[in-house]
């Protein structure tokens, strides 16, 4: 308290700024030349936050706590943990790649394009470092509203109703949760502030997780949390925004919401939802995987059926997606260690996939499988790469997926053996899906739309070379990544009773 | 010298060095760089095999844990390797037949462009990388990498030739059955987590683990790792993708069928031989698939006409004897076989690669005939595949079938009657062999005359590579000649301390009568076979059972229509009526219904002031009655 140049104020103060003055550039490449800074130093910020992680040491790098609305017992109060560390990681991570790489993309009115980009970037930092309930839901909606107006005002032709639609999920979702966390508000014990001050009830995430509930309202609460988590995930069948929004979406934003907005839907479930109730997380536990694996299945036949490169990958994600959620619920160590991978690897993992389809969009103007053909011949490195990504998203052993994908199996398995059998089908038609598409988009001769495909240039092999790095490293010695978030699965599974 | 296995990491290793070298150098390196460096890679990794392989003799294993992989309190799981007996046995024939496969390919990938040529030779490095690794993994999991990792480099081998789609089908079609194994062997891996919280052998394989597992967990661990199996080898159901896999050069249809991946299952099940004993129900499961995809494949393999294709089918079908030798607790005749089976494979494919060359791509044997005046090396050492793999006294295959169907024989319960169908199919393997010979090699040329005026014999790097395996069918029974035989079955000794056999005890008396049987009946079976193709004319249009087989029994056409277009159809369905009909229109029928609500809403401020304040009127009676009432 009271240095001001905490890791948390830091991650969140760097690109709200920047955000705010890119809104007063006119020009093209300034705005590009101020965001890709902007996020690198934010990437800078976040890679020096990996080594300050002794909690007794470094505690006041990592907490912050300022009084603000204190007769409402609300404070501005953050803090970064491991699950945090490795989300703002992610976060700080995926915007210069995402910057950098679609920096050939050009858009009406810039300034205001990048500054809403910075926006989500600022509200996606504080939704992961937030430990007071009136914070998290500001900074969840700062997250949102600039997508909203990225998406609608430089989305593709159907953008309207497609934008519609996410509005109509995101908000019933925001409003389910707001009043999920007015309610458990009304019924946290009194807080004692430093200064001596009383208020009546307080929003820190402490006290939430010491409201006296009734087992019932506990039930009726959890819903009303996980509804908004598992549209924001999405979980079937609350995923029906998706697929249009990741189509219609200019491609930057589609990479910020697949790589690192659906882990706001994760992350609430673990920061938020077990701690607070986790009586009624052990009584529907059964439900939600159930819920998941279905939805597992589900996607992965829809994804063998879409002939648009941008709705597969959306389907593909909502499998991944939905393993990942049935293994936070499956809440053993090996399914939440699985699950913490899982939420890093898959996010560079489909940026990845979605550099990819942007350099083929861009270049030949369209994006559906059956009129594309042959791009290996034209494009060797890019679909090195690509394959390479590719094979990380069905979980090949030594890449990082799978390391994630055979813990989180692993841990279904031992909750209830059917569970990794049911589940388990993805893997098979992971496989269907994905290779389909690298057969007919990549391999065969090129034809008129792709016949004049350039190889990418060195800054793109740069960027994907990052995320294949990243791929390797976790891949073949996760065991670094599973130490750095130890304490957080442990802390986790204390839940379960 | 002794500590030689201080350098075992070196047998993959280099390999993969190969691999990223010719991977990511292919644009700037020659032909003869990528070439001499991807086979030199193999043969050093070669050399250090037999050092090792002296080493391990007597029991010695070599266990070491480089580093932790995933260690967590319910997962321990080290990056560790074993090497021993078993090991060091599929080592020697991965590097070894590897070494002159590789070598092969130096000549006959010679017309690729030379970009293509280094990532030939770079996927051909990763192959062994990855088969290497499956083999020394010290745990089920680093076996898994190496098991899907040739599932990886068959998929990029088999769809080598990427402009054209039936290649790549192929390719996906190899990559796809294979993952169907994949998740059998998985669910395997995970039941054993949840029972022991470690996959390495030698805790699994140890007295007290196996006394944790209740007989259920006994079955249902190695039924799903046999699941594994048969897609890796081969197997009903999930033989399919191996004829198929032909669709790559012909030089990694042998690294495929002989050196590599599909001995993947024979090893694993020879590796987990402990476990496997102690499962009745499998045991007796390996037995009758194993049985079943011997005959099965041997039928099929009559009626082809693709050389490739019978050579392909005549694979599944000896998988399919070393399942059943497995099933039948042989396990040492099982590796016996793949070690013969490498040998004779690996010369035939490679032999068959030969023909292809000449022929300028035919693979059609109804094509071909009389090759045997030009190219006699191609030719002879091909007839030596083919008695080797009929099992004629004195070759390779002869010992390691002998032992099969020995142990067959003297398997209790229905032995006599598994030992009467896998005979039978012997007799139709060495029937199909001949054929292919006779129809290649004897007779009148069938080609064009373009093709006639192009025979030659292939050049040195090709032919000295059949010379060798050739002398290798031969001999390389000598490892495991019979008691019976006055022999002591080297063998056998060298694996007893890894790999236990159900020791199976048959008189001599017995046992030469059933090699004579055996004998006399392949021997008219190949006189049958050269009194009906030696002169092959042009035949008609195969009728009844003769066209059934040559549809391969239509097995693809069946598992389309049952599988693959229901599941299509089931996933169109979804698409359009539960996501787009069902669930959108549930969402866009709430957003519609809340407009819909407003503009009704709307019309209700008409800005009368009657309206208003009858509306009041009406409303304060409401609220009297509900007080009234509550």
């Amino acid at each position: 308290m009271g240095s001001y140049i905490t890791f948390p104020e830091l991650l969140i103060w760097l690109p709200l700024l920047a955000g705010i003055s890119c809104f007063f550039i006119k020009k093209q490449d300034a705005a590009k030349t101020m965001s890709i800074l902007a996020s690198l130093v934010v990437l800078g910020v976040s890679v020096a936050s990996l080594f300050f992680t002794d909690e007794a040491k470094y505690a006041s790098y990592n907490n912050v706590n300022y009084y603000w609305l204190k007769h409402i017992g609300s404070s501005f109060y953050l803090g970064l943990d491991e699950t945090g560390r490795l989300l703002t990681f992610l976060t700080a991570l995926s915007f210069p790649l995402i910057f950098i790489t679609t920096q050939k993309n050009t858009y009406k009115n810039p300034g205001a394009f990048y500054g809403l980009m910075l926006l989500t970037m600022a509200g996606l930092m504080g939704v992961f470092i937030a430990l007071d309930a009136l914070v998290f839901y500001f900074f969840w909606e700062l997250a949102l509203i600039p997508v909203y107006f990225l998406c609608s005002k430089w989305g593709g032709e159907k953008r309207i109703q497609t934008t519609f639609k996410f509005f109509v999920y995101t908000f019933g979702g925001s409003l389910l949760m707001l009043v999920g966390i007015m309610y458990v508000y009304m019924h946290t014990p009194q807080r004692l502030f430093s200064d001596g001050s009383v208020s009546e009830h307080s929003f820190a995430l402490q006290s939430f997780m010491s409201a006296i509930l009734l087992p019932a309202q506990q039930q009726w609460l959890f819903w009303l949390f996980f509804i908004a988590f598992a549209i924001k995930m999405p979980v079937f069948p609350f995923h029906t925004w998706q697929p249009g929004t990741y189509d219609q979406a200019p491609t930057s934003v589609t990479m910020v919401l697949s790589g690192v907005m659906v882990k706001m839907g994760l992350f609430g479930v673990i920061r938020w939802l077990i701690p607070i109730f986790p009586s009624a997380t052990e009584s529907f536990a059964n439900i939600v995987i159930i819920l998941c694996i279905i939805g597992i299945i589900y996607a992965s036949c829809i994804a063998m059926v879409q002939d648009n490169l941008k709705t597969l990958v959306a389907y593909s994600s909502i499998a991944h997606i939905g393993l990942m959620c049935a293994s936070l619920f499956a809440l053993n160590e090996l399914s939440v260690q699985g699950a913490m991978i899982q939420l890093f690897s898959h996010g560079i993992n489909i940026i990845g996939m979605w550099i990819v389809i942007d350099m083929i969009e861009r270049q030949t103007g369209v994006k559906e499988i059956s009129q594309l053909r042959g791009i290996a011949q034209k494009a060797p490195a890019l679909t090195i790469f690509l394959v390479i990504i590719a094979l990380a998203n069905i979980a090949l052993p030594l890449t990082n997926a799978f390391v994630g994908e055979f813990l989180m199996f692993s841990g279904l398995f031992k909750e209830n053996a059917w569970y990794a059998v049911a589940a388990g089908l993805s893997i098979i038609l992971a496989a269907v899906y994905t290779l389909r598409m690298i057969q007919k988009v990549f391999y065969g001769e090129p034809n008129a739309v792709t016949a004049n495909v350039q190889d990418i240039s060195f800054i793109e092999k740069a960027s994907l070379g990052v995320i294949v790095i990243f791929i390797f490293l976790l891949g073949v010695m996760p065991q670094h990544i599973i130490e750095f978030t130890r304490e957080a699965v442990a802390t986790l599974i204390a839940f379960k009773k | 010298m002794s500590n030689i296995l201080e350098f075992v990491w070196l047998i993959p290793v280099l390999p993969l060095i190969g691999f990223l070298i010719n991977g990511l150098g292919r644009n700037n390196l020659s032909r003869g760089l990528a070439g001499m460096l991807g086979s030199g890679v193999v043969l050093a990794s070669f050399i250090i095999s037999i050092l090792v392989f002296i080493q391990v003799k007597n029991g010695v294993s070599f266990d070491k844990s480089y580093f932790d992989f995933i260690n967590i309190s319910s997962l321990q799981l080290g990056f560790e390797f074993k090497v021993d007996a078993l090991s060091s046995l599929f080592l020697l024939i991965i590097t070894g037949v590897g070494f002159l496969i590789h070598v092969y390919s130096t000549a006959y990938m010679h017309d690729e462009p030379a970009k293509d040529f280094a990532k030939y030779f770079s996927y051909l490095n990763l192959f062994v990388f990855s088969m290497l690794l499956l083999v020394m993994g010290g745990n089920f999991v680093i076996m898994f990498i190496g098991w899907e990792g040739v599932g990886l480099c068959s998929y990029l081998l088999i769809g080598y030739w990427y402009k054209k789609e039936e290649n790549t089908d192929a390719a996906n079609k190899a990559f796809i059955m294979n993952r169907i194994g994949d998740l059998g062997f998985l669910l395997a891996v995970f039941w054993i987590i949840a029972k022991l919280g470690s996959v390495n052998y030698d805790v699994v394989f140890s007295a007290a683990s196996l006394a944790k597992f209740s007989a259920t967990d006994i079955t249902g661990i190695t039924l799903l790792l046999f699941v594994g199996a048969t897609g890796k080898s081969a197997q009903i159901p999930l033989y399919t993708w191996l004829p198929d896999a032909m669709a790559g050069p012909t030089p990694v249809s042998a690294l495929i069928h002989a050196a590599t991946m599909v001995t993947a299952g024979i090893y694993m099940i020879a590796r987990s031989n402990a476990l496997f004993s102690l499962s009745e129900v499998t045991m007796t499961v390996i037995t009758i698939i194993g049985l079943a995809t011997a005959l099965v494949a041997a039928s099929i393999a009559i009626r082809q006409n693709d050389i490739k294709k019978v050579l392909a089918y005549s694979t599944v079908s000896q998988l399919g004897f070393m399942f059943l030798a497995l099933g039948t607790g042989n396990y040492v005749a099982a590796v016996f076989h793949v070690l013969t089976h490498a040998f004779f494979k690996a010369l035939m494919f490679l032999g068959s690669g030969s023909v292809i060359h000449a022929m300028g791509g035919e693979q059609d044997i109804r094509n071909m005939g009389g090759l045997h005046k030009h190219m006699k090396i191609t030719s002879i050492t091909f007839l030596i595949g083919c008695l080797a793999i009929s099992g004629i006294p004195g070759f390779s295959g002869f010992f390691s079938k002998d032992e099969i169907l020995a142990g067959a024989y003297a398997a209790h319960g229905y032995g006599k009657i598994i030992y009467a169908v896998a005979l039978f199919t012997a007799l139709l393997t060495a029937f199909y062999m001949f054929r292919l010979y006779f129809m290649t090699f004897t007779g009148k040329f069938r080609g064009t005359h373009e093709q006639e005026h192009h025979l030659h014999e292939s050049p040195s790097a090709m032919t000295l590579p059949l010379l060798l395996l050739a002398a290798l069918s031969v001999v390389g029974g000598y490892v495991g000649i019979p008691e019976a035989l006055g022999g002591n079955h080297v063998l056998a000794q060298f694996l007893s301390p890894v790999v236990k056999s159900a020791t199976h005890h048959l008189e001599h008396s017995t046992e030469y009568i059933l090699m004579a049987l055996s004998t006399v009946l392949v021997v008219a079976s190949i006189f049958f076979a050269w009194s009906k193709f030696k002169n092959y004319q042009a035949e008609g249009e195969a009728t009844g059972l003769g066209r059934i087989l040559q549809n391969k029994w239509y097995v693809d056409e069946i598992y389309a229509a049952a599988i693959t277009k229901p599941l299509a159809a089931l996933s169109a369905l979804l698409h359009s009526v539960v996501e787009k009909r069902g669930i959108d229109g549930f969402v866009n029928g709430v957003g519609k219904a809340v407009n819909y609500g407003s503009r009704q809403l709307r019309l209700i401020q008409s800005g009368q002031v009657g309206a208003y304040v009858l509306l009041m009127v009406i409303g304060m009676l409401l609220l009297f009655f509900i007080q009234l009432f509550a």
